[in-house]
C-alpha cells in the first residue's frame, strides 16, 4: 500500500507550515481510507503498515519500507537509525506519561508497542493529530489532539519509527546505545519546523 | 505552524488582603490532640509525630488488621486520611472522591462526594493523577481537585459550600497537592512544571472562597510578593530579583510549581513551602538562575509577602524540584536553642536553616551516592555562598543539548520526592523515606504550546552502579547532617513516615508492605503486605481508647509510572543486577485503606 502523500509531512523543509489544518485533514482522510483497504497479512514480518524492512534512505536519514512508509533500521552491532533514536527521546518526553515507558502502556492508555502491530502509519498520524476519546461507564480514556504541538508534530515520523521498531521487537526496553548521526538535512528541517533560528 | 512563544496571560494581579486574620486557634488546638489527625501533615510543624504509645516497640509485632476500605479507584493513592472527632475523611486520586466514614458506627459511609471533572485533565497531569489529601477547618473539608478547583465541602453532609477556580487545566495547571488551613485562610499550590505553568501559592478565605492573595514563584515583584525587606541568606534580594534571572519573558512559562507540603509557625507567623523545577527540563533553553524556582519560601500567611527565600538549585539541570516538606523543630545547636527548618531536597542534600531568618546552617548529602555536586559553599564571605558546586561531568547544561549525561545521582525523582519524612522530638532524629536511583539525562530542544507537555529531556533511571536496592529508609541527625542508621529497601520508599512516642516508626513500601521499625536502631519489628504498593502516608489516631494505624495502598505516582511499568525490568539490561525484578511482579493497582490495631487482650 502506498502511503506516500505523507512523506515529508513531519519535516516540511521548504516552508515552516507543516500542518496546515486543511492539508492535514486531507492527508488523514486519504491515509485512513488506505489503511482500511489494507488487510493485515499473516506474514512473519509485518505490522500495521506491512513489511518493515527498510529499502531506502533519505538525505534526512529516514528509512522507508517498500511501500514508502517510514521504518527503522537496526544494524548488527545495535546501531539504530537517527529517527528511531530521536523517536525514543520524543516519545519519552511527550507520550510516556500515559502510554508508559518504552511503549508498554498503562491503565490510562494502550501499549503502543502492541497497537502498532495492527495500526497503520496513516491511522497513527491521524490519531496523534486529532486525539481520541473513549469515555464510558467503565473508563475515561482521553487522548488529547497533538496537532498543534510542534514537539510532537515535528517528530511524528520519529515517534512512529521508534514505536514501529518496538512493535517488531527490533529495539528493546532501553535507550538505544548507538545511533546514526543526525544529518544536516534533518537539522535544517527540524529548525524550520520548530521555528528556531539557525 | 510556526511556534511563537505565547505569553500565558496569567497576569492576575496579586491582591493583598487587609490583615484581618482571625487566628484559627481551634485547628491548632485540635492538631495537638493525638487522638485526631486534623491536617494532612499531622501538625503545623510537619513533624508527622504522634504522642500515642499504646502501640509500642514491644508489642507492635502483634499488630493486626482491624478493618479495610476500598476506595473504588485505581492509580496512585498518595497522602492519608484525616480523623476529625468520630469521622474519618478519605480522598482518592482522579476523579477525587471523598468519603466520610463513621468511626463510631462500623465505619459506615456517612456521605461521599465525587466532583464532575473533564477527563481531558488526565493527560495534563505529569506524574499520575494523584491527590495528596484534604484539609479541615470550621466544619469544612477542603478538596483540591485535579482540575485545579478548590472546593469547600460541608463536613457533616458533603454539600458544596463554595468553589474557587485556582487555575486552568487547558493551560496545564492542575491540582495534586493537599491544601493547608492557616488562620482564616486555606492555602493551595499548583502543579504543571512539565507544562510551562507560571506557578503560584494562593490563599483563599475559608469563609467564602474569595482569593486573599496569590504569590507566583517567578515574575515581577508585585506578582511574587517581594518587598524591600525580603532577604536571601541574610541580605535583601533587591528589586526584580526574579526577572533579572530569566531571559526575556521566559518567566511567564517558568514553572516553579508549588505542589508540595506547607508548614506554619504560629509564633513567627510564617508559612513555609518550596517551589519546583523551572520549565523546561532543557537548561540550555533558559539561561540564568531562574529565580525563584527550586526555592524555600517563608511568607506571611496574612499578606503572602515573602520574608526570606533560599534557592537551593539555581538554574536547575536535573529536575530537582524543591517542593519537599519543611519540617520545623526546636533544637539546640552548640548549646544554643534554635528555631530550625529541615528539608530533604530532591537534589540529595539535607538542609537545616534557621527558620526565623533563613540562615543556612547545614547542607549535607543524605545519600552518599549523590554525585552532581561536591557540596554547598558554606563560606559566608564567598561570592558563591549558599550555592552548590556543580560537577562538570554531570552538568547537563555544560554538556549541552543532545548529549546523554550518564550516571547522574540522584535521578530526577530525587533522593526523596514528596513522600514526607517524620521527626521524633524524643530521639531528635528525622526518619526519611528515600530513593536510591541514578539516571542518564539528555536534554533537547522543545517548543512551548499552552496546555501541551513542555519537557525537553529524556531520562533513564536505575539503581547506583553495583547496587541492587533502589531505596533506603534512613534516620538522619539534622543538627550535624549525618545518617544515623539506614535500612535498604528493594524499591524506592515512596510512602510518608510516621514517628510515635511508642518508639516505633512506620512507613510503607512500593511492594505493599506496611513496616514498623525501632526508632532508635531501625530494627524491623513488624510488616504486613497490604493489597497494593504503598505511596500513601502513615497516619495514627485513637478511638474508644484504642490506637489505630492507617495507610492507603494503591501503587502509582511517578514511582508507579517509572518503576512499576518496568524501568527495573530484569530483561531491560539497565545495569541492574540479579535478584532485581519489576515492581509489577509484586503488586497491582487498586486503592485500599488498611487500618491496624493491637488484638484484644
Amino acid at each position: 500500500m502506498a502511503l506516500h502523500p505523507a512523506r515529508g509531512f513531519a519535516h516540511a523543509s521548504d516552508d515552516a507550515t507543516p500542518i496546515a489544518e486543511d492539508k492535514l485533514l486531507r492527508i488523514i482522510c486519504l491515509l485512513t481510507a488506505a489503511a482500511i483497504l489494507f488487510a493485515a497479512g499473516g506474514t512473519a514480518f509485518a505490522d500495521g503498515s506491512g513489511d518493515p524492512a527498510a529499502v531506502k534512505k533519505s538525505d534526512q536519514g529516514e528509512y522507508t519500507d517498500k511501500d514508502g512508509n517510514p521504518t527503522y533500521k537496526v544494524q548488527q552491532d545495535g546501531t539504530v537509525d537517527w529517527y528511531t533514536y530521536s523517536g525514543y527521546r520524543r516519545y519519552h518526553s511527550e507520550c510516556h506519561v500515559c502510554h508508559g515507558p518504552d511503549g508498554m502502556g498503562s491503565s490510562y492508555a494502550p501499549a503502543l508497542k502492541d497497537s502498532l502491530k495492527t495500526m497503520s502509519y496513516g491511522e497513527f498520524i491521524a490519531t496523534v493529530a486529532s486525539g481520541r476519546k473513549n469515555v464510558n461507564t467503565a473508563q475515561e480514556n482521553v487522548m488529547p489532539a497533538f496537532g498543534n504541538n510542534p514537539n510532537v508534530t515535528c517528530y511524528l515520523d520519529d515517534i512512529y519509527v521508534y514505536l514501529r521498531a518496538r512493535a517488531n521487537d527490533a529495539v528493546g526496553r532501553v535507550r538505544p546505545a548507538k545511533h546514526e548521526d543526525k544529518t544536516a538535512a534533518y537539522t535544517k528541517a527540524e529548525d524550520s519546523c520548530m521555528g528556531t533560528k539557525q | 505552524m510556526r511556534k511563537i512563544l505565547l505569553a500565558t496571560g496569567l497576569g492576575a494581579m496579586a491582591a493583598i488582603a487587609a490583615g484581618s486574620a482571625g487566628a484559627n486557634d481551634e485547628l491548632n488546638r485540635m492538631s495537638q490532640n493525638p487522638a485526631e489527625w486534623v491536617m494532612p501533615t499531622g501538625d503545623y510543624a510537619n513533624q508527622r509525630y504522634s504522642k500515642l504509645k499504646q502501640i509500642n516497640a514491644s508489642n507492635v509485632g502483634k499488630l493486626q488488621v482491624a478493618w479495610t476500605f476500598s476506595t473504588g479507584v485505581l492509580r496512585g493513592h498518595e497522602g492519608g486520611p484525616l480523623i476529625v472527632g468520630n469521622t474519618m475523611y478519605v480522598h482518592t486520586p482522579f476523579p477525587n472522591k471523598v468519603y466520610a466514614l463513621d468511626l463510631a458506627n462500623e465505619n459506615k459511609i456517612i456521605w461521599s462526594y465525587e466532583p464532575k471533572q473533564d477527563p481531558n485533565v488526565i493527560p495534563v497531569m505529569c506524574c499520575d493523577t494523584v491527590n495528596r489529601g484534604l484539609a479541615y477547618a470550621d466544619g469544612k473539608i477542603f478538596l483540591h481537585q485535579a482540575d485545579d478547583k478548590l472546593v469547600a465541602l460541608n463536613s457533616k453532609n458533603g454539600n458544596v459550600e463554595w468553589t474557587a477556580v485556582n487555575g486552568d487545566p487547558s493551560k496545564g495547571q492542575t491540582g495534586t497537592s493537599a491544601p493547608m488551613v492557616v488562620k482564616d485562610k486555606v492555602l493551595v499550590g499548583t502543579s504543571g512544571g512539565e507544562f510551562g505553568v507560571q506557578c503560584s501559592m494562593t490563599a483563599y478565605n475559608i469563609k467564602d472562597g474569595k482569593q486573599a492573595w496569590k504569590a507566583y514563584s517567578e515574575g515581577p515583584d508585585d506578582q511574587i510578593l517581594f518587598d524591600e525587606k525580603t532577604t536571601s541568606l541574610g541580605k535583601p534580594v533587591g528589586k526584580d530579583s526574579s526577572l533579572k534571572t530569566w531571559e526575556g519573558d521566559q518567566w511567564k512559562i517558568g514553572g516553579g510549581c508549588t505542589w508540595g507540603w506547607i508548614a506554619y509557625d504560629p509564633s513567627l507567623n510564617l508559612v513555609y513551602y518550596g517551589s519546583g523545577n523551572p520549565s523546561t527540563w532543557n537548561p540550555k533553553q533558559r539561561p540564568g538562575d531562574n529565580k525563584w524556582s527550586m526555592t524555600i519560601f517563608a511568607r506571611s500567611p496574612d499578606t503572602g509577602v515573602a520574608k526570606w527565600v533560599y534557592q537551593m538549585t539555581p538554574h536547575d539541570e536535573w529536575d530537582y524540584d524543591g517542593v519537599n516538606e519543611m519540617i520545623l523543630t526546636d533544637q539546640s545547636i552548640d548549646g544554643k536553642p534554635r528555631k530550625l527548618l529541615t528539608h530533604f531536597d530532591r537534589n540529595g542534600l539535607g538542609y537545616t536553616l534557621d527558620r526565623t531568618d533563613g540562615e543556612l546552617l547545614v547542607a549535607q548529602k543524605y545519600d552518599p551516592k549523590v554525585n552532581w555536586t561536591t557540596g554547598v559553599d558554606m563560606n559566608k564571605s564567598s561570592p558563591t555562598y549558599g550555592r552548590p558546586k556543580v560537577v562538570a561531568e554531570y552538568s547537563t547544561d555544560q554538556n549541552g543539548e543532545d548529549h546523554n549525561n550518564k550516571g547522574i545521582c540522584p535521578a530526577a525523582l530525587g533522593s526523596k520526592d514528596e513522600q514526607p519524612a517524620a521527626y521524633s522530638p524524643e530521639t531528635q532524629l528525622f526518619y526519611v523515606p528515600t530513593n536510591h536511583v541514578c539516571m542518564d539525562y539528555e536534554p533537547f530542544k522543545v517548543s512551548y504550546t499552552a496546555g501541551q507537555p513542555y519537557v525537553g529531556a529524556t531520562l533513564s533511571m536505575y539503581p547506583p552502579p553495583g547496587e541492587t536496592n533502589m531505596g533506603n529508609f534512613i534516620a538522619w541527625d539534622g543538627k550535624t547532617g549525618k545518617i544515623v542508621w539506614s535500612n535498604k529497601e528493594q524499591f524506592s520508599v515512596w510512602s510518608g513516615a510516621l514517628a510515635t512516642a511508642g518508639n516505633v516508626v512506620f512507613y510503607g513500601t512500593l511492594e505493599g508492605y506496611l513496616k514498623a521499625v525501632d526508632a532508635k536502631t531501625g530494627k524491623e519489628l513488624y510488616k504486613f503486605k497490604t493489597p497494593s504498593g504503598i505511596i500513601g502516608n502513615v497516619t495514627t489516631y485513637e478511638h474508644n481508647g484504642k490506637q489505630y494505624v492507617a495507610i492507603l495502598s494503591g501503587v502509582g505516582g511517578w514511582a508507579g509510572i517509572g518503576l512499576a511499568a518496568g524501568l527495573t525490568d530484569p530483561t531491560a539490561g539497565l545495569g541492574a543486577v540479579g535478584g532485581y525484578a519489576a515492581l509489577s511482579n509484586y503488586t497491582a493497582l487498586g486503592g485500599t485503606l488498611t487500618v491496624f490495631t493491637l488484638p484484644q487482650q
